[in-house]
């Protein structure tokens, strides 16, 4: 992220959205911001993010689709979701959404984790993987709402998106947005995303043309935000992105149960155990009869 | 189906019976042949396996400081399926083995409605219609069948979530907890039962063998029907034996301390 604010730009000639950067104040939570609506499918993403990263080339599955494989994978964590929409007219719409780890507020895969230190949470809002920690156990996988965390079978340790930790803690901008040719990707604070967000998705509201009455910001607060924000054409059906949840949820068990989890066992545990100890202290043994005569009084 | 069953039980108890054996001494009876205590203690091995393991997965907040134990967190975690494999397939062949003396009766409900006597110790003797197992373990067997059936089911989920898929990982999991949390209260009634609860009970297991007083006091109606003798008729005549040997005894140390008494006096009489 450039600092000066002579770097700062104030207006772009040609450019689809609006222009990042206005009126920036920086905070301390960061954001991507994936406007949906600009994205090309030139899947310069999906190569920068595979370089920075450093995987190797994976086989690509094709499935009637422009899509390189159907979800993202534990050495690709970022993928662009081809889906042809009909729509009620019989015209058709091509959605493409860049598909990667939102880093929930409330991360559900940070939840569901038992393992020390394999899942951290920064305050800049990047959720990251510790392999060193991971026990491969991959509740992770099932805590997840977004189906994100993919499971080395080799390594037996569950990899996903970074958001590009390591660069972004060195002030720069992650891979793929560094690479997104078309003003699509953002990255910057979250209110900053925020408001660039909500400007575009109001700017497609009311453009005196194409108005797209439904645009809208995918921010969901039932997991208390995202640090990846979509600008939809369509906020009322975000399932027509790549099964994108229009509530993501996580499990109860990862939530309540883990609260109770530790408690139960304690409880139950030292009932049985102080019970027993107890049994034998009141009543003492049953001995096989007939046990020696008792020569004291019993107290 | 049963008669299958008891074949293939009668087959491993015989060809355990000729690897090792169990020597049953003058007022002993055989409790649990070879077969029986190979299986309660692979059983028992991979349960402990299994639990300590899983504490460490289940809760790390406490049991973190287990893992070394088995290699580190993903060894532990890697191994823990395993465990748990052994266990229920160890208790599988138990469950097939003791199935005929776990059928509930009649006299099982009514010893249940007894639990108080029981726990609080008010008889000395159990009831006549206590058989081979009494109501409390046949209810922590069936326990134990019902919960490793589900910690079976739910653990194969947690072990191959891409096969059942996440919504059966996040039930299972809740599942898995509960059912091992049962069976954890269950042990420590049945280790403390087993030994320090019920002194005699230990040997069944490990030399396989119990006295008949054990067996007359604990488990009635199974004596009656080893020996063909009534229990509470041969716990009367122990009684009656204890009873005159204490007057025998009491009688001969009279008289010695009595002949004590006189030759102490002897030689003072002479001098």
């Amino acid at each position: 992220m450039a600092t000066l604010r002579t770097l700062e730009i104030k207006s772009i000639s040609g450019h689809p959205g609006t222009v990042p950067g206005r009126g920036a104040v920086r905070g301390l939570e960061i954001a991507k911001l994936v406007d949906v609506t600009t994205c090309i499918g030139c899947k310069a993403c999906e190569v920068a993010c595979v370089e920075w990263n450093d995987h190797p080339f994976r086989e690509t599955s094709f499935d009637n689709s422009y899509q390189t494989m159907a979800t993202t994978e534990w050495n690709y964590y970022n993928l662009i979701k081809f889906n042809e929409h009909q729509l009620e007219d019989g015209g058709l719409k091509w959605l493409m959404r860049k598909d990667q780890c939102m880093h929930c507020e409330d991360p559900g895969c940070l939840r569901a984790c038992p393992a020390d230190g394999a899942i951290v949470q920064y305050t800049n809002g990047i959720v990251d993987f510790n392999q060193d920690n991971c026990i491969g156990c991959q509740y992770c996988v099932s805590g997840c709402p977004f189906d994100i965390p993919k499971f080395n079978p080799t390594t037996k340790k569950v990899y996903k998106c970074t958001l590009c930790s390591d660069r972004v803690g060195q002030g720069l901008e992650p891979a793929c947005i560094k690479a997104c040719p078309t003003g699509c990707l953002h990255f910057g604070t979250k209110d900053d995303m925020k408001a660039l967000a909500e400007t575009r998705a109001a700017q497609l509201r009311n453009d005196s043309l194409f108005p797209l009455p439904n645009a809208g910001v995918y921010d969901p607060q039932s997991i208390g935000g995202t640090h990846v924000l979509y600008v939809l054409h369509d906020i009322t059906r975000p399932e027509l992105y790549g099964g994108l949840p229009a509530n993501p949820q996580i499990a109860l068990s990862y939530t309540i149960w883990k609260y109770l989890a530790k408690p139960a066992m304690l409880v139950i545990a030292l009932l049985s155990l102080l019970g027993v100890f107890f049994h034998y202290i009141f009543t003492g043994p049953k001995l096989p009869q007939p046990e020696p005569p008792a020569r004291e009084e019993e107290l | 189906m049963t008669t299958s069953v008891e074949r293939f039980d009668e087959k491993a108890r015989r060809e355990f019976g000729k690897v090792g054996h169990t020597t049953v001494h003058e007022g002993e009876l055989l409790r649990h042949p070879v077969y029986t205590r190979f299986l309660h203690w692979t059983a028992a091995i991979s349960f402990f396996l299994a639990l300590l393991s899983g504490l460490a997965i289940y809760s790390p907040w406490m049991f973190n400081w287990l893992t070394p134990l088995f290699g580190g967190g993903a060894m532990t975690r890697l191994l823990h399926p395993w465990f748990g494999l052994m266990f229920v397939i160890a208790y599988f062949f138990q469950f097939l083995n003791w199935l005929s003396r776990m059928i509930w009766t009649g006299s099982d409900s009514e010893w249940m409605r007894q639990l108080k006597d029981y726990v609080k110790g008010t008889h000395k003797l159990e009831p006549e219609y206590v058989g081979f197992f009494n109501g409390g373990q046949k209810l922590q067997f069936w326990e134990i069948i019902i919960g490793s059936g589900i910690l079976l089911i739910t653990g194969l989920c947690m072990w191959f979530p891409e096969l059942f898929g996440r919504l059966a990982v996040a039930i299972g999991y809740v599942l898995h907890d509960i059912s091992a949390l049962i069976m954890l209260f269950g042990i420590w009634i049945h280790i403390y039962l087993s030994t320090v609860g019920q002194p005699g009970t230990l040997q069944s297991m490990t030399r396989g063998v119990v006295t008949r007083s054990w067996a007359w006091t604990h488990h009635p109606a199974w004596y009656r029907e080893t020996t063909g003798r009534d229990p509470r008729e041969d716990h009367q005549r122990a009684v009656e034996r204890q009873t005159e040997r204490r007057r025998v005894a009491e009688a001969w140390r009279s008289d010695r301390d009595s002949a004590a008494r006189e030759s102490e006096r002897g030689p003072t009489d002479k001098s």
